[in-house]
């Protein structure tokens, strides 16, 4: 569905991505791993435009990224950003309808998409609707931000650590929400994250990115079984550590 | 009587252009003030002719550069200023009529009518007590006495035709000889803190104060008679005019001129009505001139408010525009910035004055000028409040796959909007404040008092403009910031 080929991206001398090639087949979900300045969300900016590699090449459906026109990519890509990104000044309803009213939609086509992506994602539209950001919970608006990059059921979705910072309950529990949905609409997905179970829960395949280096990919059985990237293996032993009383 | 009534109506029969309007401008002191609106009421009580009275302008620079631009017909001057300051000639033939005739004529379309016939020269005084022990009647005496001091005008301490030149002329040496604020001179001569200051020759206070004027007996002061100045034009359009404005021609004498200042001052804004007057007595009831009403608050407010809304519309119209293809490119917003900010330091006076020679007098100089001031906090508060957005948000926009219009439209001026009100309001309060200064240039406005009160030294004439034009300062201030307040409080949505 994706393909990065021997991609280099850097920001003026610095290298945030170095000989990055790897493949996101349709229907899976890639959980990548990867300490802070990794290169994750470096990795997502390319698949959906927003940055151009410096070298190498990025192929949405065998189709370089810079070929496809803004429309045909805000269809065929969700994005849900590390930073939330909820517009202040628009209510819940008009942030999650943005981009079919972008399309053009008839209003009332809006109205009826709106609710079923709130419902989706477990908020009550009437209670929700007309609230404006600042008056959501940190959870809440995360979910708004997931109903939004859903809107036009694209076939591919990036979430940015959409549950960064959040307590582990609600945590644990938006995971198995968006498990459900990831089930309901069946989209490919890239999925980042800093935390190992949540990689290991959400993906079918893990990628662990360090460096601007893909260290390791595999199913979360191969990787546990037979970690090589010390990153990884400094992770699992910090989550052993964890777990025992 | 009867030839008399025939002769006017021979005069207003020949004066086919009845309902044309001619403008009489007059420099911001109480003289040109009277002798301004002496010409108005005899063109008005004798001819359906429309006087448009723009009193009180900046000086003999914005006077004449509106006379020769045809901004105004008529106004009164000096016949050494004309030689002097707008001829710049130091040749005492130039001061004469025929030569100033001539030489306007040819160079700026002008003439000049006949001399009212005072010489508002520059005068020595002194207190009556100070000439009579020290028997003074000419400067030469004065020459003769020790430790005289003095107190002049800054700009007689600078020019040759004034004090340098004067010590040099009849050999005084003074024990003192400060600058000092005109107005202020006549205080200290009261309480005898100084014993000589210079003065114009016919001064009301020289009456008020009573007096005495030392004679120049070696003619060293330049001619300074009082005589209408006029367009080329304007008399060929109205062939009467002349005589008509010729009626005092040669009647009024320097103690008679000081007499109407004097009243005229004491009148304040009613100095109308002691012209009226004047004319009456002088004709023998003849001519009985109307007196225009003043002009009233609620339309100077309106002026005020003309001028203040377009200047800041214009502004907005520009400004916000430039800031928003500023952001991004730092090379222009750095030269935006810039020119602005250097605009904004350019003094109003000075501002309104660049205008006149680009734009003549009245309304549209002074609309250009307060739009002028009005670029730098707008464009400023346009630049950052977009510049300033979470850049996360034009990510997002970017990753939806908003086009630039749709970002604009949607995010960009929607969040930056509280901040770009709030550069709108500060150019509008900086318009309302200098808007007063508009009335030098003919603009009207709140500010018409107040130069009209600073001329005739009148505090209350001032204030009864700049009270009514903080209020509307703070009124504006208000509203505008309840405004701000609603704008950052209510989101907008699209569509
Ligand atoms: N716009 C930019 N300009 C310069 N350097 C950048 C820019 N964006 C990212 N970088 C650098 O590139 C590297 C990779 O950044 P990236 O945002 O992809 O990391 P990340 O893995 O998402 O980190 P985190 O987990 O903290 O979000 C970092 O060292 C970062 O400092
Ligand atoms: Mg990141």
């Amino acid at each position: 569905m994706i393909t990065y080929l021997g991609v280099h991206k850097s920001y003026g001398e610095h290298a945030a991505l170095t000989d990055f090639t790897l493949e996101v087949q349709r229907g899976e979900t890639l959980a990548l791993i990867g300490p802070s300045g990794g290169g994750k969300t470096t990795v997502l900016k390319l698949a959906n435009g927003l940055l151009a590699p410096s070298r190498g090449t990025v192929l949405l459906d065998a189709r370089p990224i810079d070929e496809w026109d803004r429309q045909e990519l805000r269809r065929a890509i969700g994005y849900v950003i590390q930073q939330v990104g909820l517009f202040p000044h628009w209510t819940v309803e008009r942030n999650v309808g943005v981009l079919p009213t972008l399309e053009e939609w008839p209003p009332e086509k809006i109205a009826a998409r709106v609710n079923e992506l709130l419902t989706l994602v477990d908020l009550e539209p009437d209670r929700f609707k007309s609230r404006y950001p600042s008056q959501l919970s940190g959870g809440q608006a995360q979910r708004v931000g997931v109903a939004r990059a859903l809107a036009l059921s694209p076939a591919m979705l990036l979430m940015d650590e959409p549950f960064g910072s959040l307590d582990p309950l609600i945590r644990a529990q938006l995971q198995t929400e968006l498990l459900a949905i990831l089930k309901t609409v069946e989209v490919t997905t890239i999925l980042v994250t800093h935390d190992l179970t949540e990689a290991f829960r959400m993906g079918t395949r893990v990628a662990v990115l360090a460096d601007g280096k893909l260290e390791q990919i595999g199913t979360p059985a191969e990787l546990l079984s037979e970690p090589r990237s010390p990153y990884l293996k400094r992770l699992i032993k910090a989550n052993l550590l964890q777990v025992q009383p | 009587m009867r030839p008399r009534v025939l002769f006017q109506l021979a005069i207003a029969l020949a004066l086919p252009l009845q309902g044309q309007t001619i403008t009489i401008g007059s420099k911001p002191f109480t003289e040109s003030y009277v002798l301004a609106e002496l010409m108005a009421q005899l063109i008005t009580s004798q001819t359906g002719i429309k006087v448009d009275r723009r009193f009180g302008m900046q000086g003999t620079f914005t006077s004449f550069s509106a006379i020769t631009d045809g901004s105004i017909d008529i106004y009164p001057e000096y016949t050494g200023t004309g030689a002097l300051a707008i001829l710049k000639s130091t040749d005492p033939a130039d001061q004469g009529l025929d030569s100033l005739r001539a030489k306007f004529k040819r160079l700026y379309g002008l003439t000049w009518l006949e001399p009212w016939g005072f010489n508002n020269s520059w005068a020595i005084v002194t207190k009556q007590a100070f000439a009579a022990r020290h028997n003074l009647k000419t400067i030469t005496d004065l020459a003769q006495v020790a430790g005289v001091r003095g107190a002049f005008t800054h700009e007689f301490m600078q020019r040759d035709d004034g004090y340098p030149g004067l010590i040099a002329a009849y050999g005084l040496r003074l024990a003192e000889a400060r600058g000092i604020q005109h107005v202020l001179a006549y205080d200290a001569l009261a309480a005898d803190q100084i014993d000589v200051m210079d003065a114009y020759a016919t001064d009301g206070e020289i009456a008020r104060y009573n007096l005495v004027v030392l004679q120049d007996d070696r003619s060293f002061f330049p001619q300074y008679l009082a005589t209408p100045l006029i367009r080329l034009q304007t008399l060929e359009q109205f062939p009467g005019l002349a005589s008509i404005l010729n009626r005092f021609a040669g009647q009024i004498s320097s103690e008679q001129m000081q007499a109407l200042n004097h009243e005229a001052a004491l009148a304040g804004n009613d100095y109308a009505v002691v012209v009226q007057k004047f004319i009456h007595d002088r004709t023998a009831g003849e001519l009985v001139s109307r007196v225009e009403p003043r002009s009233p608050l609620l339309r100077q407010t309106r002026r005020h408010l003309l001028l203040t809304g377009l200047a800041v519309l214009f502004a907005t119209v520009l400004a916000v525009p430039l800031g928003i293809v500023m952001v991004g490119r730092p090379v222009l917003s750095r030269v935006v910035l810039g020119v602005t900010g250097v605009l904004q330091t350019i003094p109003s006076i000075a501002m309104l004055g660049f205008m006149i020679p680009l734009l003549g007098i009245g309304v549209k100089p002074a609309v250009v000028a307060l739009f002028i001031y009005g670029l730098l906090p707008i464009v400023r508060n346009t630049y950052t409040g977009i510049d300033e957005i979470d850049p996360h948000l034009i990510e997002v926009a970017h990753g939806l796959g908003m086009d630039r219009w749709r970002r604009l439209i949607w995010l960009e001026l929607p969040l930056a909007a509280p901040i770009i009100f709030a550069g709108i309001r500060t150019a509008a309060v900086i318009a309302v404040g200098t808007a007063t200064l508009a009335a030098f240039i003919g603009a009207g406005g709140l500010g018409e008092p107040i130069v009209q009160g600073l001329s005739f030294n009148d505090p209350a004439m001032i204030l009864s403009g700049a009270i009514p034009a903080a209020l509307l300062a703070m009124v504006i201030d208000a509203v505008l910031g309840w405004v701000e307040k609603r704008i950052a409080r209510q989101p907008v949505g699209p569509g």
